[in-house]
């Protein structure tokens, strides 16, 4: 720990990268490259983890960390896999329509847990299978094969259909009850959901769905700061995961005078000024102790009993400022904003390290850990061992950080570029491609 | 514990309900001799019905008022009074639990005496029953008439055998919770607001179907009384009207006070099994039964529009909206108009009683006062309470008026911290650019008290920048309006400043 503490920025962010990749590597399936949910023992796979472990595998190459080949070797087994897997939407297949079931089991990839046809898992699923498609572009016999599953598991799926008739796309399905109704209101993590919707060159949704859906935004002024409200910090990161929102803007945010990048800076500023008003009184907020976002955290124990106080919410989506907040924290969305602000997350992610080294193991964050409900010896409750999504947008947001190799790919994916020009983003970089198109 | 059919529940026959009655509906009170021709002739006597008798007597003009069950309606007898008196009790049993959390003992043996709270929402029900008296309308000069109306023709109606001719009518006669058609709930037994306060002892366990208003307040009443309560609502969130972060809230806040909360849920059947109700859930796909012993629904509310011959007037209606009305709250019918539940889709006592101001106004004054033009608030009084006036934001994109919100969490007033009730928050809508209040929605303890300041300054035409010269009392929660105000004067004299130093550079 106290190597950790005394390594630059530059080397501390290096090494976090490189132990966060250590987990794709840790619980990927060798027979189909399907990657766990989380760590701990049984664990499912998650569609959009497999998405994170697709884009971490070119940073892993680009940074030295994989060989080329071993990349291509494990990112075509998981999209042969999901081109060969069962589509019949039955309750024990793999997907239906082109999407999948959130979770899987690891070994034969049907479904577990009777869990729900995710619609935006299935984006973050699809946007990593593009970041591969988009960096190995070698002309050999596995490039290309790896290049044409991606377009075939991209065309097929039927964003249309998950429009269900509605204004805007329906986040789950499931067969044993059709279309789920979440009631998803407000800006979320879904811009790249409607992205790749959009562009599909098969079964688009039409375009007025993202004027719908964005007609559901609130603007606001809080704590000082003007920003396009979503309460978990992760809303504001896992479509930054992969689009460079820099200087590009849609009509919202041109009416705003911002853009979702900088959007995205004042959520990280507005989690600060929440975590040092601190307004539930919890050990370990302060400007340097923050990260409200879906993570593990502790639950109640008897949920049955009557009239309960009940403060603690488990794997939830915790938010500022209207909470949930039950006084968990999760590192890894602080790692994950360093592009957005680095004058607030470096400092902070080193007061955690110092602070919690508990939640610290194999040189990666828990999921989430509660300095509140300390132990007898001080030490704060930790979700046990690791989540794939953390350890995914650890990886990507920091290269993102440190090169911008993800979003570089991503700028040059017809997919992203056409998706956003048709959700209405104009400007910087999107500009640029149309500019070097029309030449 | 009711084990018979809910529905046949009565109110206790005690001295306040003796006192009531007298004063709202007294037995040996005899139909007045109808006079020739009225120049109102309003039926039902709630909120509504009684504005617009008193409006139109204190006038001067002829004035008689049918009633078929009992002055005051919904809102007087079976609704806000009612409903307010047992959340107060409610509100300081769940105080004294949380005893601690303001740095006092808790109580030692807190027994709920569930009696003694449901008598005194029929002492305080009793009391204000005597504003609302039949002696007071009869003093006024209003005719009262107790029976059943219906119309005869386009000037005429009868109560009962008796005829009555009018130049105009009001039709003020509410409305009554919808009752969702589950299999077996009506044979079950089942509990609506318009039974639950004669209620004598506290149900152990409850099941509130419908997430809206009353389900909502009941719930957490019921639950705090220490009925062990779940609450099943069919969509996304409760109070499908409001905006997420409240609704949210809410959700939070009975989860905290321990009540079984079921979104996305439907109640699919009930039965009766050893003394107590059976009832199906579904969730998606997962369906579970739960054991209750009482169930109180209602969704949403259904107008009263049956047995009035409203064809005979040709007044146009429909069974499930309600009378259909103008701007003007005039009915088809030309001399007919309605007012209140009957017609509004706001379905509040303040809305029946403003609807009724503007018919008085209309129909004898040739006013050309429109229902449109009017700010509306309203509240919902769990707790905290959630209150709202003008547009969502959500409204105002559809309108295409861009929208900043200005939101103050409640922890950064120093009076709601102080209080230990800082859950919640002051949002308020202003045009993008301006400072013109298009709407706010506010989650707080007090949320129906402060709401009432931004209303004003939007009928009064108040700008959000000028509420920030209003001089606050220190230490207030409505504190958190003047912040709001204050973050929007602040942040455009900054644009102005800007836009002054740019145009300088640009010299």
């Amino acid at each position: 720990m106290t190597q950790i503490a005394l390594l630059e920025d530059e080397a501390l962010l290096e090494q976090l990268q490189r132990a966060a990749f250590g987990y794709f590597l840790q619980t990927v399936s060798p027979l189909n490259g399907l990657v766990a949910d989380n760590s701990r023992a049984n664990a499912p796979v998650s569609i959009a983890v497999v998405g994170f472990a697709l884009s971490a595998y070119t940073v892993a190459v680009e940074r030295g960390w994989m060989q080329r080949a071993d990349a291509v070797r494990r990112s075509l087994a998981a999209l042969r896999f999901f081109r060969a897997a069962d589509q019949s939407g039955s309750p024990t297949a793999t997907g239906f329509k082109g999407f999948y079931y959130h979770f899987l089991d690891i070994q034969t990839g049907v479904r577990v847990w009777q869990s729900e046809l995710s619609m935006v898992d299935t984006s973050l699923l699809i946007a990593g299978a593009l970041t591969a498609s988009r960096y190995f572009t070698a002309d050999t016999r596995d490039e290309n094969e790896l290049r044409e599953l991606v377009e075939f598991l991209y065309r097929r799926i039927d964003w249309c259909w998950a429009q269900d008739d509605a204004d805007t796309i329906r986040q789950g399905w499931k067969p044993e009850c059709g279309f789920l109704h979440y009631g998803w209101e407000g800006y979320s993590e879904a811009i790249l959901l409607y992205a790749l919707a959009l562009a599909s060159p098969t079964h688009p949704i039409a375009r007025n769905s993202y004027k719908a859906w964005t007609s559901t935004y609130q603007w606001e002024n809080l704590y000082g700061y003007d920003y396009l409200y979503a309460g978990p910090l992760f809303t504001h990161q896992f479509s930054h995961a992969w689009i460079d929102f820099r200087g590009i803007r849609d009509r919202f945010m041109r009416e705003k005078r911002a853009d979702y990048f900088e959007n995205s800076r004042r959520a990280v500023y507005i989690q600060r000024e929440y975590a040092m008003r601190n307004p539930h009184e919890f050990d370990g907020y302060d400007e340097n102790g923050w990260g409200l976002t879906a993570c593990d955290g502790p639950s109640d124990e008897m949920p049955d009993v009557s009239n309960e106080s009940r403060r603690l919410f488990g794997y939830a989506a915790r938010g500022v400022p209207y909470g949930p907040d039950d006084g968990t924290l999760s590192a890894p969305c602080v790692v994950a904003s360093v592009p957005f602000a680095p004058e607030l997350v470096l400092p902070a992610m080193r007061n955690l390290i110092a602070r919690y080294p508990e939640m610290f193991s194999e040189g990666r964050f828990a999921s989430g850990f509660n300095p509140t409900l300390a132990d007898a010896n001080g030490r704060a409750w930790v979700s046990a061992g690791h989540y794939g999504l953390d350890q995914g947008m650890v990886i990507m947001m920091i290269e993102n950080h440190r090169s911008q190799l993800i979003w570089r790919l991503m700028r040059d994916c017809p997919y992203i570029r056409d998706g956003l020009h048709a959700a209405g983003f104009r400007g910087g970089w999107i500009q640029q491609s149309a500019s070097d198109g029309a030449r | 514990m009711p084990q018979r059919n809910d529905a046949s529940l009565t109110t206790p026959q005690d001295a306040y309900e003796s006192v009531r009655l007298a004063n709202l509906h007294p037995a040996s009170w005899r139909n007045p001799k109808p006079a020739g021709r009225y120049q109102l002739v309003i039926i039902g006597a709630g909120p509504a019905g009684l504005v617009a008798a008193e409006t139109a007597a204190a006038l001067g003009a002829d004035v008689a008022l049918i009633e078929r069950h009992l002055i005051g309606g919904t809102c007087l007898n079976t609704g806000c009074v009612p409903s307010k008196s047992i959340i107060r009790t409610s509100r300081l049993y769940a105080e004294m639990a949380d005893a601690k959390h303001y740095g006092a003992q808790i109580p030692d043996g807190i027994r709920v005496d569930f009696a003694a709270a449901m008598e005194r929402v029929r002492r305080i029900r009793t009391r204000l029953s005597g504003n609302e008296s039949i002696r007071r309308l009869a003093a006024a000069g209003v005719d009262v008439f107790f029976g059943h109306a219906r119309f005869v023709d386009a000037n005429t109606l009868m109560v009962d055998t008796e005829k009555l001719s009018f130049k105009t009518a009001l039709i003020a006669t509410g409305a009554r919770p919808h009752i969702p058609s589950i299999p077996g709930l009506k044979e079950a037994g089942f509990l609506t607001n318009e039974k639950v306060f004669d209620l004598t002892e506290l149900p152990r366990r409850l099941l509130v179907i419908g997430g809206g208003p009353i389900g909502c307040e009941l719930a957490q009443a019921f639950c705090r009384l220490g009925a062990q309560t779940t609450i099943v609502q069919d969509k996304p969130f409760f109070l499908p009207m409001e905006e997420r972060d409240a609704a949210q809230i809410l959700s939070d806040a009975f989860a905290r006070d321990g009540i079984e909360v079921r979104l996305n849920t439907k109640a699919l059947g009930v039965r009766v099994d050893a003394g107590q109700k059976l009832v199906d859930l579904i969730s998606d796909d997962y369906r579970n039964t739960i054991a209750v012993d009482a169930i109180l629904t209602g969704v949403g509310r259904a107008p009263n529009v049956e047995g009035l011959n409203l064809e005979a007037a040709g007044v146009d209606y429909e069974v499930g909206n309600g009378i259909r009305v103008d701007d003007f709250l005039r009915t088809s019918n030309p001399h007919v108009y309605a007012a209140g539940d009957v017609c509004l889709e706001h379905q509040y006592g303040h809305t029946a009683a403003v609807s009724a101001r503007i018919v008085v106004r209309n129909a004898l004054f040739r006013g050309r006062e429109r229902w449109s033009a009017l700010t509306i608030p309203w509240c919902t009084f769990t707790d905290p309470e959630i209150a709202h006036v003008g547009l969502y934001v959500r409204e105002a994109n559809r309108q295409g008026i861009p929208v900043k919100t200005f939101t103050i969490p409640m922890h950064e007033i120093d009076r709601a911290v102080a209080d230990s009730e800082d859950t919640g928050f002051v949002k308020i809508h202003v045009e993008e650019g301006t400072d013109r209040i298009l709407g706010a929605t506010i989650v707080a303890r007090h949320a129906g008290d402060m709401i009432n300041e931004i209303t004003f300054a939007m009928v009064a035409g108040i700008g959000l920048r000028k509420l920030a010269r209003v001089m606050h009392a220190y230490d207030t929660q409505a504190e958190a309006i003047q912040k709001a105000a204050a973050a929007c004067s602040s942040m455009q004299s900054k644009l102005r400043t800007k836009r002054q130093l740019n145009l300088k550079e640009m010299k």
